[in-house]
C-alpha cells in the first residue's frame, strides 16, 4: 500500500464531476524476507474483505515477489519465532534461500515464477543432495529459533490480552510514548489512511488522494465536536498493540505482528515490543521459560 | 507510475443537487438532496452517508428524512469546521458528492407491535429524526411513542415547526428541556435524564432509542436500565470520523471493530463490555 495514492481526479468547474482512477507500477519485489512476506499477507487479507478495496487487489497483481530466507536473526529486536513467521509460509512467486555454499537454491511458487525462472537460464535443477543443505540449514534455523523472544506460548497471546486491558503497563507507555506515529509507519500490517483532497492552482481541477494515517495521532480518533476516544498516548499505544494480538485474531484468525522488530528499532522513546510483552506476561503470571520450545 | 480509469470503484460519488437549502439556527443548516432522476437514496433510519465537497473534502453525515420521505433526502449539518463551513455556505441549485448510504441503521423490521422511547440530546435529534418520522408514517405498527429532547437553550432546537407538531398529536408524548434558558421559557429546565423517570412504560415491549452527544450515554442508559429495560432493546447511535466508510481506513475502530460496518447503530449488550464505546 502506497504512502500517498491517487484515488480520484476531480473539476467542479461544472458541478462535482469526479473520475475515480487507480495507479499501479509492474514491479519486482526483491528480497522480500519471511515477516514480510506474511505483511503482505496481512494486507491482502485486510483489503479483499468486503467491501474490497479494489485499488489495493488489482495493483497486487501486478507485483511478483521474490522472498528471501533469514538464515539467522536480524538483531535482537526481531521475534519472528514467537508468531512463526522465521519459515517462509507461502506468500511469493520465488523464494531464494541462501545455502551458504557459494549457491542459493530457489523454491519456485507460481506458474509466473516458474516462467521468470526459466528464461534467465542461469539456474540448475536441485538435486537430492543440494535439498540435503537445504535441510540441514533449516535444522540449523530450528535450534537458532529455538525458544519464543517472549516467554509465552503463541497460543496463549490472546487470553494474555483479554486479561490486560487495565494493566498499568499502558500508564508506563503513556509517559514515555511521545506520539510521533514513528511505530505506525514502519509497521508492514498499519494500513490506516486519511483521504484528502488537494485542489490544482486553478482552484477547479484536483485530485482526491489518501496517505497512510497513525492511531498514534492525536486528532485520529477525534470527531467533530471535539471529542476523542483515545485522548490518552497509553489508550492508543494499548489500541496498537491489541491491533496486533488480540482484534486481528477475532477478525482474521492471526496476529498482525510480524516480528519484524521495526517498531521496536525506530521508537525514539526506546518502548520495546518484546519488553512490553514480558512486562505484560510477568504481570499476569504467565512466564514460561521454555515457551515455544520444541525438544 | 500508471494511472487505470476505474469503473465501479467505491469511492466513486453520485452527484446530488440541492433542492432546499434552509437556515434552522445560527449554526445549522437544513438540506434537501436529489440524486440523479430522482433515485432513491434507499437508506434505513440511521444509516449515514458520506457527503463530498471536491477540493474541500469528504465527511460522514446522518441522514435526517425518513426513508418514506420518497425522491429526495435531508441533511442537517452544523457549522464546526473547514468542510461543515463551506457546506453551509451552498444554497438551492448546488451540487455535492454522495457515496453511500453506509453502516447497519437502526433494526426497523423487528419493531413492530413494539412501544417506542426516543432520547435526543443536542444535536442527536437529527438521526433520530429520520426513525420518528418513520415511525410516525407507520404509527399504527406500532404501540406507545415517546420523543424525549435535551438541548443546551431553546434556541438551540432544530426542527421547531415539527416539534410544535408533534407536541400537538395525540398519538405521541414530546416533552423536551433545556440546560439553561431566560426568564422567556415556559419549559422544563434540567439534564435530558430528569425526564426518563417520569415516563410510564411497559419494559419488556419497549425499545429505547439514544442519540445524543458522545458525554449522555452512560447517563441515560444507566436510567433507562433501572426502568428495566432489556439491553438489547436500548438502541444507541455511536459519533465517530469515518473517512472511507468500508471498514477500511481505521478512523471508526472502536476496540476490535470498526463502527461505518457494524454500527453506527448498536444495541447497548453488544458495547457494554467494547471500553472504547461510551
Amino acid at each position: 500500500m502506497p504512502q500517498y495514492e491517487t484515488i480520484a481526479t476531480y473539476d467542479t468547474s461544472n458541478g462535482q464531476n469526479m473520475e475515480p482512477v487507480m495507479e499501479y507500477e509492474d514491479m519486482v519485489l526483491f528480497g522480500v524476507h519471511t515477516c514480510d512476506l506474511a505483511g503482505i499477507q496481512c494486507l491482502n487479507i485486510v483489503f479483499s474483505q468486503q467491501p474490497k478495496d479494489t485499488n489495493y487487489l488489482i495493483r497486487k497483481n501486478k507485483i511478483l515477489i521474490i522472498g528471501y530466507e533469514c538464515n539467522s536473526y536480524c538483531d535482537e529486536y526481531a521475534s519472528c519465532r514467537l508468531v512463526y513467521n522465521h519459515l517462509p509460509n507461502g506468500g511469493y512467486d520465488l523464494f531464494f534461500t541462501n545455502l551458504e555454499n557459494g549457491s542459493f537454491i530457489i523454491h519456485i511458487n507460481t506458474l509466473i515464477g516458474e516462467e521468470l525462472v526459466k528464461k534467465v537460464k542461469i539456474f540448475k535443477e536441485a538435486d537430492d543432495s543440494d535439498l540435503q543443505i537445504l535441510e540441514d540449514l533449516r535444522e540449523r534455523k530450528r535450534k537458532i529459533f529455538a525458544k519464543n523472544e517472549v516467554p509465552i506460548e503463541h497460543e496463549k497471546i490472546p487470553e494474555l490480552f483479554d486479561k490486560v486491558y487495565d494493566s498499568k503497563i499502558w500508564n508506563e507507555l503513556d509517559k514515555r510514548c511521545v506520539a510521533c506515529g514513528n511505530c505506525t509507519n514502519v509497521c508492514p500490517t498499519c494500513y490506516c489512511f486519511d483521504v484528502i483532497d488537494e485542489s490544482n492552482l486553478d482552484l477547479k481541477t484536483g485530485r482526491r488522494y489518501r496517505r497512510w494515517d497513525s492511531c498514534q495521532n492525536e486528532e485520529f480518533a477525534k470527531v467533530a465536536g471535539g471529542e476523542s476516544f483515545r485522548p490518552e498516548r497509553g489508550a492508543r499505544q494499548r489500541h496498537r498493540y491489541y491491533r496486533k494480538f488480540r482484534y486481528s485474531i477475532e477478525k482474521f484468525s492471526r496476529f498482525f505482528c510480524t516480528g519484524c522488530g521495526r517498531c521496536s528499532r525506530t521508537c525514539m522513546a526506546g518502548i520495546d515490543l518484546k519488553e512490553t510483552l514480558t512486562k505484560l506476561v510477568e504481570e499476569q503470571g504467565m512466564k514460561n521459560p521454555d515457551a515455544g520450545h520444541r525438544g | 507510475m500508471k494511472t487505470l480509469k476505474r469503473k465501479d470503484s467505491e469511492y466513486e460519488i453520485k452527484k446530488g443537487r440541492i433542492l432546499r437549502a434552509k437556515e434552522i439556527t445560527d449554526l445549522e443548516k437544513l438540506f434537501e438532496i436529489v440524486l440523479p432522476e430522482g433515485e432513491n437514496l434507499n437508506h434505513e433510519p440511521g444509516q449515514f452517508v458520506m457527503v463530498s465537497l471536491l477540493g474541500v473534502g469528504e465527511a460522514p453525515f446522518s441522514v435526517s428524512s425518513s426513508p418514506t420521505k420518497l425522491g429526495s433526502f435531508e441533511l442537517v449539518v452544523r457549522n464546526v469546521g473547514k468542510l461543515t463551513n463551506a457546506f453551509n455556505r451552498l444554497k438551492a441549485g448546488d451540487e455535492v458528492g454522495i457515496r453511500g448510504p453506509f453502516g447497519n441503521g437502526f433494526p426497523v423490521h423487528i419493531l413492530d407491535g413494539s412501544d417506542l422511547l426516543f432520547v435526543a440530546g443536542g444535536i442527536g435529534i437529527v438521526p433520530l429524526h429520520s426513525l420518528i418520522n418513520y415511525a410516525i408514517d407507520n404509527r399504527r405498527d406500532f404501540g406507545k411513542v415517546n420523543i424525549l429532547l435535551g438541548c443546551n437553550r431553546p434556541e438551540d432546537m432544530l426542527f421547531s415547526d415539527e416539534l410544535d407538531e408533534w407536541t400537538k398529536r395525540l398519538d405521541v408524548n414530546f416533552e423536551c428541556t433545556v440546560d439553561r434558558a431566560d426568564s422567556g421559557w415556559k419549559g422544563n429546565i434540567g439534564l435530558i435524564t430528569s425526564l426518563i423517570p417520569g415516563i410510564n412504560l411497559i419494559p419488556e415491549r419497549t425499545f429505547a432509542f439514544v442519540v445524543g452527544p458522545p458525554i449522555m450515554y452512560k447517563f441515560v442508559v444507566a436510567k433507562l436500565l433501572e426502568k428495566e429495560i432489556p439491553e438489547r432493546q436500548i438502541l444507541i447511535s455511536l459519533e465517530r470520523h469515518m473517512k472511507c466508510g468500508l471498514g477500511k481506513c481505521g478512523h471508526c475502530q472502536i476496540n476490535g471493530i470498526y463502527c461505518c460496518q457494524e454500527g453506527p447503530v448498536f444495541s447497548y449488550d453488544k458495547i457494554k463490555d467494547m471500553r472504547e464505546s461510551i
